[in-house]
This record gives structure tokens, sequence and C-alpha cells, in this order.
């Protein structure tokens, strides 16, 4: 500090009233902007749950969302995630029929968790198409699940049926080496892209043996 | 800033242009690296980061132009924090009310906006010193340069890296993309790139002003 300069002190009140002003208005900006956005906000996330719902079960028209639990399987609009249950999704079609169940798996990928929804049609007990929620794979390298034709082919009829005793999966969904697969369980790794197929697979295989035996001896109740 | 004690209230052409060329927060002042760097994979999202940190630029100078008559010095950073941080949480809102995708496309990094450097810099050296009307069309022209700064990164990455530009396709299906400059590593590629430029061209206007 030179000599000219008179060293000006602020009073503990004046800093308090300042930041109190100053909160007060942001407050009431946040508070604003967060009443004036969430509707938009639930109704892009329910559109983008759809699209990606219809995506997986072509023809399917309208989304609902269920919890699996040990005792059976409950609605979840309005309702909290019961304790142990496992999320699915319903889909239903125009006439008001089940069209096919959606879930979503994750599994630890090259670089991040990928994250795909499947869907399930529950005359053959089968996975009949994927789309994938998220992922940070190596562009050009991991990205092509979304994109090869031959590995996506696996998903066209993925076998999962449940076993006699509803316990688990009859056959574990299986990532094997590319141009091995022999079983509708097996997964045609993309060659060159080891890792993010085999998270894929292994997503699959763990939600589908979480929620399918909890799932499919209730699954009349959803035909309504 | 020449003269920055001095009582100059008056906007000039300069005021605006400052942040887009001679002060240019992307090539000029490298500022603000970690959002330009780790969001620039294609121009869409260059573009959208660009306009969410222009927004919050302008709209804090304006509120601190406005109080900076009454913010006590010892708490100014603390205010401007809260002003800035307000702001960003409000972008936040807006661009999941606009597009979720977005939303994920441009992850952590809408919130760590309320940390760049260009933001509380301009609060700090030109908002807290000027009236509303400057600080308002200095922090635009700034945020104008940073998205300019973000687009020149995030277009030639993305035509490089994808062969597109805004998601279109330039160069049909023969064309091989240059998958690097889509990661990490491109990003610093191409920001050296153009920092070369820049400096070649500052340095050639040196060489006239010289001779």
């Amino acid at each position: 500090m030179s000599e000219t300069t008179t060293i000006r002190t602020t009073s503990g009140g004046k800093m308090i009233a300042t930041m109190v002003l100053v909160a007060s208005i942001c407050g009431v900006l946040i508070v604003g902007a967060f009443e004036g956005t969430q509707d938009a906000i639930a109704e892009n996330k329910r559109i983008t749950l759809e699209r990606a719902v219809f995506k997986v079960l072509p023809g399917a028209a309208s989304v609902r969302e269920y919890a699996a639990t040990a005792s059976g399987i409950q609605s979840l609009a309005g309702a909290a995630m019961p304790e142990g249950g496992v999320k699915f999704y319903a889909a239903y079609d125009q006439a008001g029929a089940l069209k096919g169940i959606a879930a979503e798996a994750a599994g630890k990928g090259y670089a991040d968790t990928v994250r795909v929804l499947y869907g399930y049609d529950t005359n053959c007990q089968c996975i009949i198409g994927i789309g994938v929620v998220s992922m940070r794979e190596t562009p050009g390298i991991g990205d092509k699940i979304i994109t090869d034709q031959a590995f996506l082919k696996n998903f066209e009829a993925l076998d999962v049926r449940v076993n006699a005793e509803m316990t688990a999966l009859a056959n574990a969904v299986k990532v094997v080496k590319h141009g091995t697969k022999q079983n509708a369980w097996e997964i045609d790794a993309i060659a060159g892209a080891t890792v993010t197929s085999k998270a894929v697979g292994r997503g699959i295989n763990e939600s589908a043996q979480k929620l399918l035996p909890k799932l499919f001896p209730h699954i009349g109740e959803l035909k309504s | 800033m020449s003269l920055p004690n001095q009582a100059n209230d008056a906007i000039t052409f300069d005021t605006f242009m400052e942040g887009i060329w001679r002060q240019n927060p992307v090539f000029v002042m490298v500022l603000g690296m970690c959002p330009t760097l780790a969001v620039t994979v294609s121009a869409e999202n260059a573009m959208s980061m660009g306009i969410a940190t222009t927004f919050v630029l302008v709209s804090s100078c304006l509120l601190v132009s406005l109080i900076r008559n009454l913010v006590p010095k010892e708490v100014r950073i603390a205010t401007y924090i809260v002003i800035i941080a307000t702001f960003v949480t409000l972008v936040d809102y807006l661009i999941q009310a606009v597009s979720l995708k977005l939303y994920e496309a441009l992850g952590a990094f809408i919130q760590l906006i309320v940390v760049n450097c260009i933001i509380l810099g301009r609060a700090e050296a030109h908002a807290s010193k000027n009236p509303p009307l400057k600080a308002v069309v200095n922090a635009l022209g700034m945020g104008i340069g940073f998205t300019i700064g973000l687009f020149a990164l995030g277009g030639t990455r993305e035509i490089l890296g994808a062969g597109k530009l805004f998601g279109m396709s330039l160069f049909g299906d023969q064309f091989q993309p240059w998958v690097v400059m889509v990661l990490p590593p491109g990003g610093f590629f191409v920001l050296g790139g153009w920092l070369l430029l820049f400096s070649l061209l500052r340095g050639r206007k040196e060489a006239r002003a010289e001779a």
C-alpha cells in the first residue's frame, strides 16, 4: 500500500447484506427457471424414452413403466421403485395388445459404461433388437455396435429362454469370437471391437438374468 | 484496455470487436481451454457450447455491472461466482428443455461453465468497472469471439474426423474419416494448427508495421 491510498474497510453488516441481496435475486431466478422448464424437460425425457423403446420394438405405439420384484410386477406410474425391483418397459401397439418388453442393460466397455436398451418378444422368448442409450467408445471402432449390420443381426432373435425352475436363463447369453457363433444364445463379436461387443453381451446377460425369471411367470398380467 | 482507471464510458466499435479479434479468448488469450478441447468434436456441440457460454457471459456481466457500486470489494469474487452459477443453472435447465441429446453430448461441461475463466475474468476486469450497456456489448463480443473459436475447432474436427459438417455428409461414401481428429489428441492438433495460423498472421502484421 502506498501512503496516498487510504485503506477502506467495509463493515461486516454491509458485506452480509450484499451477499443476501445477491443470493435472493439468484434464488428467484433459479426457481423461476426450474418452474418454467420442468414440464418441457419431463416431456423431453418421455419422448426420448418412447423413441428408444419404439426403435427396439417396431410397431409399438405406447409405453408403460413397470418394476419386476420377487413377488410379482407392479406399475411404476406415479409410484416409487420398490426395493429389489428391476425396471422394465411394456410396449403396446395401436390396438392395446402387448407388443413386447424393453429393458436397459449396462456393461463396462473400453472407455466407459455402455448402456443399451433391448427389446424382448414374449412369444419367441428372445431379444429382437437393441439400441444404444449411451456410450463413449472409440469412434470408428467401438461405435460399430450401432452400425455394424452383422453384429446387429445377432439381436434379431437372441435366445433368452427362462429355465424350467424359473430361476435363471436356460442358456446364459455369451459373446463369442468373431465368426464362431453356433447357438441362438451366442453373440458374434465384432472383429477388432471385442471389448465393446463383450460389454453389450455381458450387460444383456446380467440384465436378462435378473429381470426375466421375475417377469416371465407374470407376463399374462401385462397383456390387458 | 489502455487506460483502465480512466472514466471512459463511451462505447466504441472496439468495445465489441475486442473479444472477437484483438483479445479473442481462444486464439489470443488461450482461455477456457477445458471446454474448447473437450466439446469441439462436432460443429453442433461447439456452437451450442459457445451460445450457452455467451448467454452466461452476457447475463452475468449485466448483473455484475448493475450492482457494481453496491458490492464491497472484499466479497466481490464470492458475489460474482454466485451470479455466474445462477445463470449456468438456468442454461442447464434450458438445454435440457430444448434437447436431451445435446445435454448428454455436452455433459459436465455445461456445469463447468461456472469456472470458465473467461466469464469471471470479464466480470472482474470489465463489467465491475463499466456501466451496464458497455459491459453487455463487450461481453457479447467476447462471447461471439469464443463461439467463433469453438466453431473453428469443432467444424475442422468434424470435417476431418467424420467427413461431415452439422451432421451433413460432405464427401460421400468414398471418404475415409481421419478418426484421430475427433479423439482427444485431435483437439490439440487442430488447436495447435489454428494458433499457428494466428501467430503467423500476427507476425506478418508486425513485420509490415515495422517496415
